[in-house]
């Protein structure tokens, strides 16, 4: 256990880190006088996650680039050169709208909603349920001098920005990895809307991912994959649009419960407007409702697990 | 910053019942206490008597379900964020940041509790100096051993000279050396002017270190003063217990005549031992030798306690102390 304390020499009796008494008075004396605000311990917590974020980039940006890579590679470059894959899924009921689009455009929008998704919940479920197993890491910044809510909307606001710059990084992909000729037709219709979409689907990402953290048993952590990233992603409108399931009208239903479905839909409606999506009240409406709810949730459960 | 007039922790009939789906299990059933300002406080009690629900309570990370707790002068429950403030704590566990380096446990503590970046960064320097910590302050805190984890949140729970400091079971887990280090590390501190609150399930940490002693177990303080005062009350007697090798009849203390020795307070006599609470031990281990062989039963074990927290744990609980 201890390596320092035993490997010391008998003939030295004096114990590491024994301070003296008056090292003991000058640690009390000029100790600095605490005036934490609520503001100072937020963005000292917020600092302590770029600190981290900082330590662990290379993971985290290999975390975050793979995903977009490896979909884009393949939807883009491979099928494209292979032949005819790319008309499956939405492409197809895509074409009879719109002419010919390629199905890179229709997956830009899809693939960051997914790209948001998995980032919130990578970046706040995983270190969550971390914090709450054995050692009860939390506690440090529980006991930091702010309600415990604070903590919580800190750990969203974290996440987010984590999950946002998870969505961006898949613009310079698809720009740049595709076969001749597949490139995208993305551009920006609306910035400031752009922008509110990315947010509020940024913080519902990670007030979810918040959630899950503090209900879910760490035992049962692939129950997440399987539960919650796969249904969300797969029948979240990333390959196709919305309108397009018409042709399954109940599932068209269904999918409503879904917030992947109205970041992919709100995301293509700026992004690739030339593509069917949901009328925007709808998707703002469900994201910003979905932040207030899931954000309102996660942080009750957060705080019912922090003060047992 | 203390009230100086008011003591530094009091509680008033504190408890918490947690609920499960097995019924409501009580672990802090009304606890009163009263820490003065510089005092050195022990909550003596074996695993599971409620120590470190009490502590969760006073730091505010639990929430009582009945009774009053102030901490500083502030209500645990009505100013949680008054009273993290005003203490530090040293968790059970290691808790300190896996992602952190070892200064950087401390500065990020530091700005937690408001300080600027230089300010947190002179002050992480300076307890890292002060615990012996300094040529470790760029590895990670997982790479700490377990005194060096210990002495760093301790250092920790300083950054901000906190009115009270708690400690639970700060010495767990460690080997015999480590503990003696960290036990000198509080008597400077305490002798500095810190009031400290302190659990432990180990009775010569408490007789070691402690001023003040509350001996709790079922969620319950039994007794509460100085090891002496403690001592004098309830059990300034040597225990003597022997076991036999077969269960004792009914009648043999009695014919033996154990209870009318001088000094003996009380003899208790159950299944296969006699346990006898005396003032004046001599002579009374050979007694119950001779009774045992004049019954016909072999002596299979036999322990005389002389007076300490632990008879004193024995005489108030009818129980062994179950470390």
């Amino acid at each position: 256990m201890t390596t320092t304390t035993r490997k010391a020499p008998p003939v030295a009796p004096e114990h590491p880190g024994v301070p003296s008494a008056s090292e003991v008075a000058a640690l009390i004396a000029e100790a600095p006088v605490p005036r934490p605000t609520l503001i100072r311990t937020f963005n000292a917590m917020m600092a302590r996650e770029f600190r981290v974020l900082r330590r662990n980039a290379i993971a985290t940006f290999t975390r975050a680039v793979m995903q977009p890579l490896l979909f884009v590679f393949v939807f883009a470059y491979v099928f494209p050169k292979i032949g005819g894959g790319f008309n499956l899924g939405g492409g197809a009921a895509a074409s009879q709208a719109t002419g010919s689009i390629n199905f890179a455009t229709i997956l830009v929008p899809g693939l960051m909603a997914s790209m948001l998704l998995m980032q919130g919940i990578m970046a706040v479920t995983f270190p969550l349920v971390m914090e709450f197993s054995w050692q009860r890491t939390i506690e440090d910044r529980a006991l930091a001098p702010v309600p415990i809510r604070v903590l919580a909307i800190q750990k969203i606001v974290a996440g987010a920005i984590q999950s946002f710059i998870g969505a961006v990084i898949v613009f310079p992909i698809v720009l740049f990895v595709h076969a001749a000729g597949q490139a995208p037709h993305v551009h920006v219709t609306n910035w400031a809307l752009f922008a509110l979409i990315l947010i509020f689907a940024s913080l519902l990402t990670s007030a979810l991912g918040l959630l899950l953290g503090t209900i879910m048993d760490p035992r049962k952590m692939q129950m997440l994959f399987a539960v919650i990233l796969l249904p969300a992603t797969m029948l979240g409108c990333v390959y196709y649009p919305w309108s397009a399931l018409h042709h399954i009208r109940w599932l068209q239903i269904a999918v409503l419960i879904n917030p992947m479905v109205y970041m992919s839909e709100g995301l293509r409606a700026v992004l690739t407007p030339v593509l069917p999506h949901m009328p925007m009240w709808a998707v703002l409406f469900a994201l910003i409702g979905g932040t207030v709810v899931f954000g309102y949730l996660g942080t009750r459960t957060f705080t019912k697990r922090v003060l047992n | 910053m203390t009230d100086a007039a008011g003591p530094a922790i009091r509680t008033e009939d504190l408890r918490k019942t947690y609920k499960s789906s097995r019924g409501d299990v009580p672990a802090v059933r009304g606890i009163d206490l009263s820490v003065g300002s510089g005092q050195f406080f022990g909550l003596l009690g074996p695993n599971g008597a409620g120590k470190s629900t009490t502590i969760g309570m006073l730091t505010t990370l639990v929430l009582p379900t009945g009774g009053r707790a102030w901490v500083a002068g502030l209500d645990v429950v009505a100013d949680p964020v008054g009273v993290k403030r005003r203490i530090g704590v040293v968790t059970q566990n290691n808790t300190l940041d896996m992602q952190l380096t070892v200064a950087e446990n401390l500065e990020f503590r530091s700005r937690f509790f408001g300080l600027g970046l230089r300010e947190a960064s002179r002050r992480a320097s300076q307890l890292l100096e002060v615990f012996g910590l300094a040529d470790r302050r760029k590895a990670m805190s997982t790479d700490l051993s377990g005194g060096q984890a210990k002495r760093l949140l301790i250092a920790r729970a300083l950054v901000h000279r906190p009115d009270v400091l708690f400690l639970d079971e700060p010495t767990a887990g460690l080997d015999p050396q480590t503990r003696v280090n960290l036990w000198d590390i509080l008597r400077v501190l305490h002798a500095e002017g810190q009031t400290i609150l302190l659990t432990t399930h180990y009775m010569e940490e408490a007789e070691a270190l402690c001023e003040q002693i509350a001996v709790i177990d079922h969620g319950e303080v039994l007794a509460s003063g100085t090891v002496n005062e403690l001592k004098a009350g309830a059990g300034a007697e040597t225990v003597i217990t022997v076991r036999y090798g077969d269960p004792v009849p009914g009648d043999m203390t009695e014919r033996a005549g154990l209870a009318e020795r001088p000094g003996v307070r009380k003899v208790e006599a159950d299944g296969d031992y006699v346990r006898v609470f005396t003032r004046e031990p001599e002579g009374v281990l050979g007694e119950l030798v001779t009774a045992g062989s004049a019954a016909g039963l072999t002596v299979r074990d036999a322990t005389q306690l002389k007076p300490s927290l632990e008879t004193v744990f024995l005489t108030l609980t009818g129980r062994e102390y179950r470390e």
